[in-house]
């Protein structure tokens, strides 16, 4: 935790990629506090910063500047190996395209971040629980090829879960999903919210979608606005 | 579970991943074969020499130990030995390579070395009964589906085949030694001379008694077993370097095909390296994997040509002449494992770096 109390405390953040002779501002100075347990949709147009909000809050990149401390761990003094045990340790991902490994079972696709974490393979009872949850416990031999996208999904859920990280970050988790399929995913990560008390930042654009969440932070330009 | 996604990404790519291994049985094979060769022919060649029955052999100066020279010594050298001390028998013979193979023809006095070796002929057939007869040995009527009464060709003449010896007596194919002097325009000389001593604890002293008769000097004399001591890879220095050659080739073979082979697994799995690098694996874990695989295709590569090097004896035994022996190579299967692995393992250096400082964020992005 946090000073604060908040399990993600954003300061002043900022970020700039350099394309080409270019520089471009992505991020212009955001502040964001995030108390534990709480499930927080960002939305925003394309181009708004909330991708690259996401990158730097799940240690894929660094900020250019500004402090992102995440379970008290400030991400903007980390070198590769920081970040790389910060994604290890504190963070899940669920991504838009799923972004599970093809060669591998859905069991194992879960196993393995298990295995990355240095965790023993046996799961906690309350991760069975959730594989009921998520309606994949009887799936879990099944190649990702022979799943439908929802399904997918779920399992990346729970692959994200399974490390019980501080924080779970969802990238667009409905963006391939037909509606009855997107309406399932939300609920499940609202059940998984409040159930686990999991806290949860979900990135969206779809504003039925952002509703699920506690509270809605809106991006633009970079920039939080109101 | 490492192991489980290394097996799951060679099972992925089964064309490749066989190919890999192909690729590496071959490089495998090529070093198993030549060893096998190089091993199997000194071993045949000591065979035939100890099939002999001699304890000394007399050869002109700049004689090898495992070819022979052309006839340079008097047969009348032969008749001189038998007067030295400790010497109860002695004869010689000629060697003329066939010119179509790697072969010789023996010109032998068969009684004489009949009582060198215990006997001569013959398993089938028998010894010379006209001029043209020839007499084989069993590795050639095998390889050449030769049987008594059968014709053939050598030194540009056609032979009746009229026995059949057991192999591993000096050669292949045999003719009387004053046949074979006339039509090699070599009467009265012989390449080699064979002593017999006595008794067996007599060999050294009679050696040492001939190496200092002053008639003989800058001839090789030596004992059996100081003559097939010579017969190894050590002392035939071409054989060395040639055999380095291959197996730097094999390297490099080994090197190219696993380098093209793991490049393109790391440019297909950019978007999985991403994964498991938002999972949090580290440089190590990924690198784990592709040298996993590596030695996964080296390892069942080897052993892939480890069993080819019996499909390269059999091709060797059916074509390769019979001057060629190829044995199989034991003591080289972990040599040429390390071999294949050392190649393999080098190969993916440059993959696996790449891999490895792949930015997590652009792998993830990859499509």
């Amino acid at each position: 935790m946090t000073e604060n109390g908040n399990i993600i405390s954003i300061r002043n953040l900022r970020k700039v990629y350099h394309v080409g002779d270019v520089d471009v501002e992505a991020l212009r100075g955001v502040d964001l506090d995030v108390p534990r347990g709480e499930f927080l949709s960002i939305v925003g147009p394309s181009g708004s910063g909330k991708s690259t909000l996401f990158h730097i809050l799940g240690g894929l990149t660094p900020p250019t500047s500004g402090t992102v401390e995440i379970d008290g761990v400030d991400l903007a003094h980390l070198s590769e190996a920081g970040r790389t045990k910060v994604r290890k340790e504190k963070v899940g991902f669920v991504f838009q395209k799923y972004n599970l490994l093809p060669t591998l079972s859905a069991g194992e696709n879960i196993a393995i971040a298990r295995h990355i974490a240095g965790k023993p393979p046996e799961t906690d009872p309350w991760f069975k629980d959730a594989l009921k949850m998520l309606g994949i416990h009887d799936r879990l031999d099944h190649k990702p090829r022979a799943m439908s996208g929802g399904e997918q999904q779920r399992v990346a859920i729970a692959r994200g879960i399974v490390n019980h990280p501080a924080i779970l970050l969802a990238d667009e988790p409905t963006g391939n999903l037909d509606t009855a399929n997107s309406d399932a995913v939300l609920a499940l990560l609202r059940d998984l919210n409040e159930r686990l008390g999991q806290t949860i930042l979900m990135i969206t654009h779809n504003p039925e979608a952002a509703e699920y969440g506690h509270r809605i932070f809106k991006m633009r330009d970079g920039h939080m606005v109101p | 579970m490492v192991n489980k996604l290394v097996i799951q990404n060679l099972r992925h790519r089964p064309v490749r991943t066989l190919l890999g291994i192909l690729a590496i049985g071959v490089e495998v094979t090529m070093v198993l074969t030549l060893i096998g060769v190089t091993n199997g022919t000194l071993s045949e060649n000591k065979r035939q020499k100890n099939g002999v029955g001699a304890d000394i052999w007399v050869r002109p100066p700049g004689a090898t130990a495992i070819g022979m020279s052309n006839a340079g010594m008097k047969y009348k050298m032969i008749e001189y030995f038998e007067k030295q001390p400790h010497i109860a028998a002695a004869t010689g013979s000629i060697s003329q390579p066939l010119g179509t193979s790697l072969d010789s023809v023996q010109g032998i006095e068969v009684e004489k070395f009949a009582k060198l070796s215990g006997s001569f002929c013959c398993v089938e057939g028998k010894v010379f009964q006209a001029p043209d007869d020839i007499v084989i040995d069993t590795r050639w009527a095998e390889q050449k589906k030769a049987k008594v009464g059968d014709s053939m060709v050598a030194l540009n003449r056609t032979w009746r085949i009229s026995g059949i010896v057991e192999t591993g007596k000096l050669g292949r194919l045999f003719l009387p030694l004053n046949l074979l002097q006339d039509l090699t325009g070599n009467p009265d000389k012989v390449s080699q001379i064979y002593l017999k001593v006595d008794d067996k604890a007599n060999i050294k002293a009679a050696v040492a008694h001939l190496k200092n008769d002053p008639l003989l000097q800058g001839y090789s004399i030596l004992d059996t077993e100081e003559l097939l001591s010579q017969l190894t890879v050590d002392n035939f220095p071409m054989i060395k370097p040639f055999i380095g050659v291959v197996i730097g080739i094999s390297v490099i073979v080994g090197f190219l095909v696993v380098f093209l082979s793991m490049y393109m697994a790391v440019l297909e799995r950019t978007r999985e390296i991403g994964i498991l690098k938002s999972m949090g694996a580290t440089p190590w874990f990924i690198l784990s994997i592709l040298l996993r695989e590596t030695a996964m295709l080296a390892i069942l590569g080897s052993v892939l040509g480890i069993g080819l090097s019996y499909v390269s004896r059999s091709a060797v035994t059916l074509y390769g002449g019979t001057f060629l022996v190829q044995e199989i190579a034991y003591d080289w299967w972990m040599k040429a494992t390390v071999i294949s692995l050392v190649g393999a393992l080098l190969g993916t250096l440059y993959p696996a770096w790449k891999a490895v400082r792949q930015d997590a964020l652009e792998a993830l992005a990859y499509d």
